[in-house]
């Protein structure tokens, strides 16, 4: 992929091809661009368009992605940011802002930029891939739907439609399983015959018809299989990148640039042990009810009274012990005596339980995706079933239970009714951000909760005197609003590090 | 009869003897080889082995048939499980460049375990089975067997006891093997009904319009729900059980059929009260007109583990690998026979090693044959010999049937594409 970047601002070569690229507000970023611009813009666009993708990511946590709020704030954003949503090129542009032609240029080049900061690791790759089709589906749906076909003609999309008679045949089937589609539209509009590997959104959700291995897609729902064809391209294009990320690294002026881009905002992800040995086992206890999320408290509290907790849990408890400083030999500890309390004898737990503990701490084989789970991760993935403890309770309880339970932990009946509903608007992580407002009785936590190890590093800062909380809030708000000067991750974190070791100390001199 | 008399110390003495005459590794590898169409595919498998005291070993990979036999001769596993088919040979991970072994394909697989409905069966709790709550297995079967075929277009799947408390599904399917992650987990979710874990109550919900695939799936639930919910199971008999269902319906109804209730006791007429009681609030209650439906998949749809069926890589119990605990041989299910299945008739090893001991009617001529040839192939043929003459045969049978489904199928696909060739 070329992408000559240099210091003095050329301009780009013949207006007119570039012209026909950005005829449409929407693309599917075949062709990487092909010009040369300076580093301020580079740095200037990656961020903003890093910015996007962050407020895509949580606002589909809070809200549902088809909702009306979802649709305006993410509007508002996408303008305010200087993005392109506008149909027209040709619209005129607002005085003093910026052409509809200069934000489809901006948001070609921004996704290649970060293409090269995203495609080093799995994990990376899946979020920058989510984040993007999160953004895609929504510019979509946005489009006319003579727009629509627009794209889908400029970009060579075909797809099968079903021949009338069969139509006849399947429609009641057709009606029984899409949402909003009825005998006329049946009759009148096409639907689209995909094997069902090309329409996974539908089929996970059982929003479609399956018969034979085929999805029958009516002509509204296209966007599902014009998504999943931008999931196919942007992650082979993605492996395709990886490959030739090392000339690209070789730049120095771009290196720094790309780190910080994929570290900077990620977020904190606690996969640096920091604090190792600072907690003693005896401790957890009261840690549990004090300062973990309830997530965590729950998990805790399952596993004393049942000795056991199956994988699910394991995973996403033992990874957060090890993130609030568990050394692996407190860990193993920890289990075991535990799991011995109950069906599995000393033996069998070394056995089998034993190395998925070590594996968590990465003393077995490779596996790179250990880092304690985020908010996110536990309320989207690995919903619990019969018998699982984990997810998220605020998410995955019956609001009923989890009204029982906030009542058996003293939590006041107002606060209670704040926190359901939060639950019914869907704010996950607010509720629980609620949850520690009233725990720790605060009126504002003072932070936003994306992680329950910063449920827990919050929470002891704060019951060990707060004397740092606002140092920590200025440096993280300043690597938000400052976004041309990016702290350098490195220095940052010890900094942090630093100061967390010293307050942990004072928390348990006081017990 | 002797299928009791299994003792797990005895272990160590049947499992060679099951491995030298019993396990039928030319099947198995036929299997495996897939027709031999991809390059290497038997050999980049990954095998796991479980040894005498728990020993576990990874990566295990095998060039021949022969190597299999021989190695899994020596080793003596107390289980087998089958891994993905890797772009190297497994057994040779170690010397890739970090980042290039990487699992390619593998068979899609359901596990289905009798423990994930313990807070809907009543006879029997965590690894113990009884003829009652196999029901729950057989509507399993059923339900997915058709939604894989009819709806995801699947053709060859291979439903196994997995010799205690489960049944497992090899969906052997070359498209299916070529699934993507996130395919095999969207599958997986298409075909569950059952959410929640300990903090959920209500488990099932239903709404307005419901997809065919619950349809046909509900019309499976309803042929076996009166016999094994209502009679069997008795959910409406004891209070503790009638509470439990009652937890699952909203507050009006519920009061209703506790008053109800209190005249009415036979079970059967209170489920049919609870039926009609769901008709008339049809029209005055948005939400719940399907109660009753969600009750009955609730106690009887299946409940799969996503992350078993997710995985590439992810490692399953082998057919005709033995259960430790049980000594029964997991063995291939004959959807035929499908209603007259007993597990508890599945032969154990103890069993079929001793059926092997019994006189041999005709083995005569037989023996003739022996000096003429080589080690590898009287091996076989004695296999073949020795496990027709016990109970295991039957089950080899179906192991057959399926793999000759296959076979015409590959051939099928061959003629296919030549004919398409010739056109040229």
């Amino acid at each position: 992929m070329q992408f000559p970047v240099r210091r003095k601002k050329l301009i780009g070569s013949s207006q007119n091809d570039l012209y026909d690229l950005y005829d449409h507000c929407l693309q599917f970023y075949g062709q990487p661009p092909l010009e040369n611009i300076s580093l301020t813009e580079f740095e200037t666009f990656a961020v903003e368009r890093l910015k996007l993708l962050k407020f895509v990511e949580n606002l589909g946590v809070s809200f549902g992605k088809n909702s009306e709020q979802y649709g305006k704030k993410l509007e508002a954003e996408i303008s305010s940011l200087n993005f392109p949503h506008k149909a027209e090129l040709s619209e005129p542009k607002v005085p003093g802002g910026i052409s509809e032609y200069d934000k489809r240029r901006k948001d070609h080049i921004s996704h290649f930029i970060l293409r090269l900061a995203y495609c080093q690791t799995e994990d990376l790759r899946r979020w920058f891939i989510q984040q993007e089709m999160d953004l895609f589906r929504y510019r979509f749906n946005y489009l006319l739907s003579k727009h629509k076909a627009d794209f889908l003609h400029k970009n060579n999309l075909k797809y099968e439609t079903v021949s009338a008679e069969e139509k006849k045949n399947l429609q009641d089937k057709l009606i029984a399983s899409s949402y909003g589609l009825s005998g006329a539209k049946v009759q009148e509009y096409d639907v689209y015959k995909v094997p069902f590997q090309d329409a996974l959104d539908l089929v996970r959700t059982r929003k479609v018809y399956l018969l034979a291995g085929n999805a029958y897609i009516p002509h509204y729902e296209i966007v599902t299989i014009v998504l999943n064809d931008f999931r196919t391209r942007l992650s082979k294009a993605l492996a395709m990148t990886a490959r030739s990320l090392p000339v690209v690294q070789s730049d120095e002026r771009l290196q720094p640039l790309l780190s910080h881009l994929s570290h900077a905002y990620v977020g904190q992800d606690y996969s640096i042990q920091k604090n190792i040995g600072k907690i003693s086992l005896e401790q957890i206890d009261a840690l549990s009810v004090k300062s973990f999320p309830l997530c965590m408290r729950h998990l805790h509290k399952a596993l004393r009274e049942n000795h056991h907790l199956r994988h699910g849990g394991r995973m996403q408890y033992g990874l957060f012990l090890k993130g609030i400083g568990l050394s692996l030999e407190q860990a193993l500890q920890f289990w075991r005596s535990e799991f011995v309390k109950g069906k599995v004898d000393a033996d069998k737990f070394d056995k089998a339980y034993a190395y998925s503990v070590r594996h968590m701490f990465g003393k077995e084989g490779k596996r790179t995706d250990y880092t304690p789970y985020s908010c996110m991760k536990v309320i989207l993935s690995n919903p619990p079933s019969q018998g699982d403890y984990h997810g998220c309770p605020f998410r995955h309880s019956d609001p009923e239970l989890l009204k029982q339970k906030l009542q058996n932990y003293k939590v006041s009946p107002s606060g209670i009714n704040q926190i359901l509903e939060l639950v019914k608007g869907m704010h996950y992580q607010l509720a629980c951000q609620k949850y520690f407002e009233l725990t720790h009785n605060v009126e504002d936590a003072g932070f936003s909760l994306n992680h329950p190890n910063q449920y827990f590093t919050e929470s002891h800062k704060l019951l060990s005197g707060g004397r740092d909380i606002k140092k920590e809030v200025d440096v993280s708000q300043k690597s938000q609003e400052n976004p041309a000067n990016v702290p350098r991750p490195s220095q940052a974190n010890s900094k942090q590090a630093h100061e967390e070791m010293g307050d942990l100390d004072s928390f348990f001199q006081d017990e | 009869m002797s299928t009791s008399d299994y003792d797990p110390a005895c272990l160590p003495d049947l499992l060679p003897i099951y491995y030298r005459r019993l396990f039928p590794f030319s099947q198995y590898y036929r299997w495996l080889s897939y027709g031999g169409v991809s390059k290497n595919y038997f050999q980049n498998r990954e095998f796991s082995f479980t040894l005498k005291d728990d020993i576990y070993v990874r990566y295990q990979s095998f060039t021949t048939q022969n190597e299999l036999d021989k190695e899994i001769q020596k080793m003596v596993p107390y289980k087998i499980d089958i891994g993905a088919v890797y772009s190297h040979r497994p057994s040779q991970h170690n010397t890739v460049k970090s980042g290039t072994f990487q699992a390619l394909e593998k068979e899609l697989v359901f596990d289905i375990d009798m423990t994930d409905y313990d807070d809907v069966r009543r006879c029997c709790s965590a690894a113990d089975i009884c003829s009652k709550c196999w029901t729950l297995m057989t509507i399993a079967i059923r339900i997915l067997d058709r939604a894989l075929r009819e709806d995801f277009g699947f053709h060859h799947l291979l439903w196994v006891y997995s010799g205690r408390r489960g049944v497992h599904c090899w969906v052997c399917d070359d498209a299916a093997r070529k699934l993507s992650v996130a395919a095999r987990s969207a599958v997986a979710e298409y075909l569950s009904l059952v959410k929640g874990g300990e903090e959920t109550a209500r488990k099932v919900v239903l709404s307005d319009p419901i997809h065919p695939f619950i349809n046909h799936s509900l019309s499976v639930v309803e042929h076996y729900f009166q016999q094994y919910a209502i009679v069997d199971q008795d959910i409406l008999g004891s209070k503790e059980s009638v509470d439990k269902v009652l937890a699952l319906l909203t507050s009006h109804i519920k009061k209703d059929l506790t008053v109800l209730y209190k005249d009415v006791k036979d079970p059967m007429k209170r489920w049919d009260k609870l039926c009609n009681l769901v008709e008339c609030k049809k029209s005055t209650i948005k939400k719940g007109q399907y109660f009753d439906k969600e009750i009955m998949l609730q106690y009887c749809y299946p409940r799969l583990d996503v992350n078993v069926s997710k995985g590439v890589n992810h490692l399953l119990k082998s057919p005709f690998s033995v259960h430790p605990k049980t000594g029964r041989i997991s063995v291939p299910i004959d959807l035929k026979e499908l209603n007259t299945f007993d597990p508890f008739e599945v032969p154990t090893i103890s069993l079929i090693c001793e059926e092997l001991e019994r006189p041999r009617a005709d083995e005569a001529e037989e023996d003739d044959m022996k000096d003429k040839e080589n080690e590898q192939e009287a091996g076989e043929r004695r296999r073949i010999r020795d496990y027709k003459r016990t109970s295991l045969a039957k089950y080899v049978k179906v192991f057959d049937r399926f793999l000759e489904a296959m076979a015409r199928s590959r051939k099928g696909e061959m003629l296919k594409k030549s004919d398409l060739q010739k056109d040229f």
